[in-house]
C-alpha cells in the first residue's frame, strides 16, 4: 500500500470531523474518497498531508510511519496537493508558481547560489525545464510568464495541478478538483487525470459529485458524519444502500427502495 | 510601607488600565493597531491644561476634553483608515499609516508648542489627604480612583448592557457578518473611534493631574506601557485590560521601591514577552483569535 | 580631488548615516519577505552597536577582528528568542520584538560596563567610509543572487500563502529563523559600522522609535527587490537634511510622508518586482 491510515480521528471541540477512519490505497491508479459536504473529506485530506494534526490513529505513506511527520516534510516525501479553495501565489508569474513545486528537489548551497556555479546554473536550468514539462501537461506552457492571479479560474486550477506535479510526486493530492467547472471543463479535467495516472503518479481526490468520480476512479472510499461507510469499486458504491441513503437522504432512500421491483 | 506602596502601584494601575480600555476597544474591535491612539492621551491633557488655566473647574474641564479627545480620535480614524479598510489593505499597512500620522502630531505639536513640561493651575483639586491605617492617600489621588472607576463602569454597562455593546461586540466577532445583519460597521467604527478616543483623552487628563507634569510626548511611553497591558490582559478583553492594568500598576511600584526605578520598564517588557511566549491568548483567555 | 574631500568632509554624518541605514532597510527586508513583522532590527543593531564597542573598548581588539564578531551577539540572541517568538504571527510577533527591544534598552541603561543613560563614548572611528558601501553593496548583491534562486521563491510563496508554500515542502520554521538571524547578522554589522564611525552610542539609539523608523525604509522602498528598501532608506535619511531649512516642521513632513506613502503608494515607491528564476536565456 501507498498510503494507509488506521484508525485515523479528528476531534474539534465537541465535534468528531474524522471518526476511526481506515484508508488503503495501492500503489498506481486512481481513487476518491467521497461524502455529502460535510462528512469530513477535507479533513481527512489535510490530516493525511499534514496540514492538521490526527487526535488518534496512524498514517504511513510508502512503507514509513507519518503520523507525526510535519506537512513540509511530507511534501519531500513524495506527496503534493491541491486546495479546494484556489491557493496559487498570485503576484507570481506561472513558472515562478511551478518552480515552487520543485522546492523540495533543489538543495543549492548559498556560496553556489550566491557565486552562480555551474552547479546552481545546472540545477536551475533542469527546474526549469521540469517546471514547463509540468506546464506543458496542464496546458499553460504558453502562459509561463503571466502573473498567476490573472489567469481565469479553470487555469488557476490546473496551474494549482501543474505546481504539485513539478516536483514528480508519487501520490498527488487533489482537494475538490472539479469545483466551480463546467461539463467541458470537467471533461477536460478527467482526461488530465486520467494523464497523470499513466504516468504513473498515484491520484487521491475528494469530490462530493458522484458522476464526475464514478467514470473516474479504480476505487473509491465514502465518508458520511467523519465515518467511513463505504470503501470498495464504483460500481458496487453506486448500489450500497448505505452510500444511497447518505447522498439522498433516509426517507428517499427508503422510498426509491420501494419503487424498486 | 509595602501597603503604602501596593496602593500607590494600584493607583497608578487604575489610569494604565483606564487608558488600555480604550486601546483594547480600538484594538479589538477595529482590529487595527492604531499608533495614534497615545495621541488622544497627550490632546486629552493639553485640552484640560488649556481649559483649566481659561479658568473652568475640573468638573467640567475633564469631561470636555475628553470628548474633544474623542472626536479628535474620530477624525483621524475617518482620514486615516477609512479608506485602507474599504481597500481590505492589511494590518501593516494601517499600522505604517499612523505611525506616520502621530510621528507628525507629536512633532507638529513639540514645533508649535515646544518640548517643556507643563503645570496644571494651582489649586485645582484642594491640597489635603486622607490618613488611615498608616495610609496616606490624597485628594487628587482618590479623584483618580473615583474617575476611572466610574468610566470602567460606563464602559462594561455600554458594552453588556445596550444593543450598541451587543452590536459591538458582533463586529468584533465576525466583522463580515455582522455588516451583512445589517449593522452600518462605518459609523460603529467612528463610535468605538469616540468612545476609545474620549477613554484615552481622560487618562491623559488624570494622569496629567497625578504627575502634574505635561508635554507632548507624554503619550507615547504611555502608548508602550498599553501594549504591555492588552496583551497580557487579552487582545479586546475588557476585564483583562483592567486587571492586567492595575498588576502593571503594582509591578512597576514595587519594582521601583525595592529593586531599581530604572529597570521598572524592562520588567514591565520582560512581563510582556514572557505572557506573549507562554500564554499568547494574555493571562485570562480571550474570546478573539489571536492570530491577528 | 580636494573638492571631494571637502564635500566628504561636510557631510561625513550624513554619508555614515545612509550608507548604515542602507543596511538596516535591508535587515528589515529580509523578515519582511518572509512576510513577517518582526520589528527587532534596531534591538539587533544596538546588540551589535554595544557588543563591538565593548571589544573595542575594553579588549582593545583591531575593527578588522571586531567587525565579523559584532553579528555573533545578534546572532545568538536571534536564535535564542527565535524559537517562542517565531511562533507569534502578524501584530503580535510586532508587540514581542518591540517589547524584547525595550527589555534590552533596560539592561543598557541600567548595566553599568554599558554606561547606563550616559551609553558609551570614545568609541574608536575605525570604519572607514568605502567599507560601509561596501558591506552595503555586498548585501544588496546576496540578497539578489538568493532572491533568484530557489530560496527566495520559497521566501516569497511564504509571504504569499504560508500553507501553500508549506505543501510545496518549504519549511516554515527553518526559513524564519534563518531569516531572523539574517536580519540578526545585517542589524548587527549596520550597528557596529556605525558604533565605530560616530564614537558615540546611547540606549536610545535602538528603541521604539529607531525600530518603527527602520521598518518605515523597508515600507516607503517596497519589498519587490532589495534595491527598493535601500532607496527608501536613502530617501528618508535625506529628506530631513533637505527640509532643514524648515527646521521644526521637518519631522512633521517625515511623517506626513509615511501617511501619503502608505495610503497612495501600497506597494512602496519602487513597486518593481524582481523575477524569481534565472532566466534561461531566449533559446529555452
Amino acid at each position: 500500500m501507498l498510503l494507509q491510515t488506521s484508525a485515523l480521528s479528528r476531534h474539534f471541540a465537541g465535534l468528531v470531523a474524522v471518526d476511526r477512519v481506515d484508508l488503503a490505497i495501492p500503489q498506481g491508479g486512481i481513487h476518491a474518497v467521497i461524502g455529502p459536504n460535510g462528512a469530513g473529506k477535507t479533513t481527512l485530506f489535510n490530516l493525511i498531508s499534514g496540514l492538521a494534526t490526527p487526535t488518534a490513529g496512524q498514517i504511513s505513506f510508502a512503507g514509513q510511519d507519518i503520523t507525526l511527520l510535519p506537512a513540509d516534510r511530507r511534501a519531500q516525501a513524495g506527496m503534493a496537493r491541491t486546495f479546494q479553495n484556489i491557493r496559487v501565489f498570485a503576484t507570481m508569474s506561472v513558472l515562478d508558481n511551478a518552480l515552487t513545486g520543485l522546492h523540495a528537489r533543489l538543495s543549492a548551497s548559498l556560496p553556489a547560489i550566491i557565486a552562480r556555479l555551474p552547479g546552481f546554473r545546472r540545477a536551475e536550468r533542469d527546474a526549469i525545464a521540469r517546471a514547463q514539462a509540468a506546464l506543458a501537461l496542464v496546458g499553460l506552457q504558453d502562459r509561463a510568464y503571466t502573473q498567476a492571479g490573472a489567469l481565469a479560474y479553470g487555469d488557476q486550477r490546473r496551474l494549482e495541478i501543474a505546481r504539485a506535479m513539478a516536483g514528480g510526486p508519487r501520490l498527488l493530492l487533489l482537494d475538490e478538483p472539479a469545483a466551480g467547472m463546467n461539463p467541458a471543463e470537467r471533461a477536460a479535467l478527467a482526461t488530465l487525470i486520467r494523464a497523470i495516472a499513466a504516468q504513473g503518479t498515484t491520484v487521491l481526490l475528494v469530490e462530493h459529485d458522484m458522476p464526475f468520480v464514478m467514470g473516474l476512479s479504480d476505487s473509491v472510499t465514502v465518508l458520511n458524519f467523519g465515518r467511513r461507510i463505504f470503501a470498495g469499486p464504483p460500481g458496487a458504491a453506486r448500489q450500497d444502500p448505505g452510500v444511497i441513503e447518505a447522498y439522498i437522504g433516509h426517507k428517499a432512500a427508503v422510498r426509491l427502495a420501494g419503487q424498486a421491483p | 510601607m509595602l501597603a503604602q506602596q501596593l496602593l500607590n502601584g494600584l493607583l497608578l494601575g487604575a489610569t494604565y488600565a483606564l487608558f488600555a480600555l480604550g486601546f483594547t476597544l480600538m484594538f479589538g474591535v477595529l482590529r487595527v493597531v492604531n499608533l495614534t491612539y497615545g495621541f488622544y492621551f497627550t490632546a486629552g491633557a493639553f485640552l484640560a491644561l488649556w481649559l483649566t488655566q481659561a479658568g473652568a473647574p475640573l468638573f467640567l474641564a475633564l469631561p470636555a476634553a475628553a470628548i474633544a479627545s474623542g472626536l479628535i480620535a474620530t477624525l483621524l480614524d475617518w482620514l486615516l483608515l477609512t479608506r485602507l479598510r474599504r481597500a481590505g489593505a492589511d494590518e501593516l499597512a494601517s499600522l505604517m499609516v499612523t505611525l506616520g500620522a502621530v510621528l507628525a502630531l507629536y512633532a507638529g505639536m513639540t514645533a508649535w508648542l515646544g518640548p517643556d513640561i507643563r503645570r496644571l493651575p494651582p489649586g485645582l483639586i484642594a491640597a489635603g489627604a486622607l490618613e488611615a491605617f498608616g495610609l496616606r492617600i490624597t485628594l487628587a489621588q482618590i479623584l483618580i480612583l473615583a474617575a476611572c472607576a466610574l468610566l470602567v463602569g460606563l464602559l462594561l454597562w455600554l458594552m453588556r448592557g445596550t444593543r450598541l455593546g451587543l452590536a459591538i461586540r458582533a463586529m468584533a466577532e465576525r466583522p463580515d457578518t455582522a455588516a451583512l445583519m445589517g449593522i452600518a460597521t462605518a459609523r460603529l467604527a467612528a463610535l468605538v473611534s469616540f468612545v476609545s478616543g474620549a477613554l484615552a483623552g481622560a487618562g491623559g487628563v488624570l494622569i496629567g493631574l497625578n504627575f502634574n507634569a505635561i508635554h507632548p510626548y507624554m503619550g507615547e511611553s504611555m502608548m508602550l506601557r498599553g501594549f504591555v497591558v492588552i496583551v497580557v490582559g487579552g487582545l479586546g478583553n475588557i476585564f483583562g485590560a483592567l486587571v492586567a492594568g492595575l498588576l502593571l500598576g503594582i509591578i512597576e511600584v514595587l519594582t521601583a521601591g525595592y529593586i531599581s526605578s530604572g529597570l521598572k520598564e524592562a520588567v514591565a517588557f520582560a512581563l510582556l514577552v514572557l505572557v506573549l511566549w507562554t500564554r499568547p491568548a494574555g493571562l485570562f483567555g480571550t474570546t478573539l483569535a489571536r492570530k491577528a | 580631488m580636494a573638492w571631494f574631500d571637502d564635500l566628504l568632509f561636510t557631510y561625513q554624518n550624513l554619508a555614515v548615516a545612509l550608507g548604515v541605514n542602507g543596511l538596516l532597510a535591508l535587515s528589515m527586508y529580509v523578515v519582511l519577505a518572509v512576510g513577517q513583522l518582526s520589528l527587532g532590527q534596531a534591538a539587533f543593531m544596538g546588540l551589535g552597536a554595544y557588543s563591538s564597542a565593548l571589544m573595542s573598548l575594553q579588549l582593545g581588539w583591531p575593527f578588522w577582528a571586531v567587525l565579523p564578531l559584532s553579528c555573533v551577539v545578534p546572532v545568538l540572541f536571534a536564535l535564542a528568542v527565535g524559537g517562542p517568538t517565531l511562533r507569534l504571527n502578524g501584530v503580535y510577533l510586532a508587540i514581542a520584538t518591540i517589547g524584547l527591544g525595550e527589555v534590552l534598552r533596560g539592561v543598557y541603561l541600567n548595566v553599568d560596563v554599558l554606561g547606563g543613560a550616559m551609553g558609551l563614548s570614545g568609541i574608536p572611528e575605525a570604519a572607514p567610509l568605502w567599507l560601509i558601501y561596501a558591506m552595503l553593496a555586498l548585501a544588496v548583491l546576496v540578497l539578489w543572487q538568493v532572491g533568484k534562486s530557489g530560496i527566495g521563491r520559497a521566501m516569497e510563496a511564504m509571504r504569499l500563502d504560508e500553507t501553500a508554500a508549506l505543501s510545496m515542502g518549504v519549511n516554515i520554521r527553518r526559513y524564519r529563523l534563518a531569516t531572523l538571524c539574517a536580519s540578526a547578522v545585517l542589524a548587527g554589522l549596520a550597528g557596529a559600522l556605525s558604533a565605530h564611525s560616530t564614537d558615540f552610542i546611547g540606549p536610545n539609539d535602538f528603541g521604539f522609535e529607531p525600530a518603527v523608523t527602520i521598518l518605515s525604509f523597508a515600507l516607503l522602498g517596497g519589498i519587490g527587490s532589495p534595491f527598493a528598501p535601500v532607496l527608501g532608506a536613502w530617501l528618508l535619511t535625506l529628506l530631513p537634511e533637505v527640509l532643514r531649512p524648515l527646521a521644526d516642521v521637518r519631522l512633521v513632513m517625515n511623517g506626513a510622508v509615511i501617511v501619503v506613502a502608505v495610503l497612495f503608494l501600497p506597494r512602496g515607491l519602487l513597486a518593481w518586482r524582481m523575477p524569481r528564476h534565472v532566466r534561461p536565456g531566449r533559446a529555452a
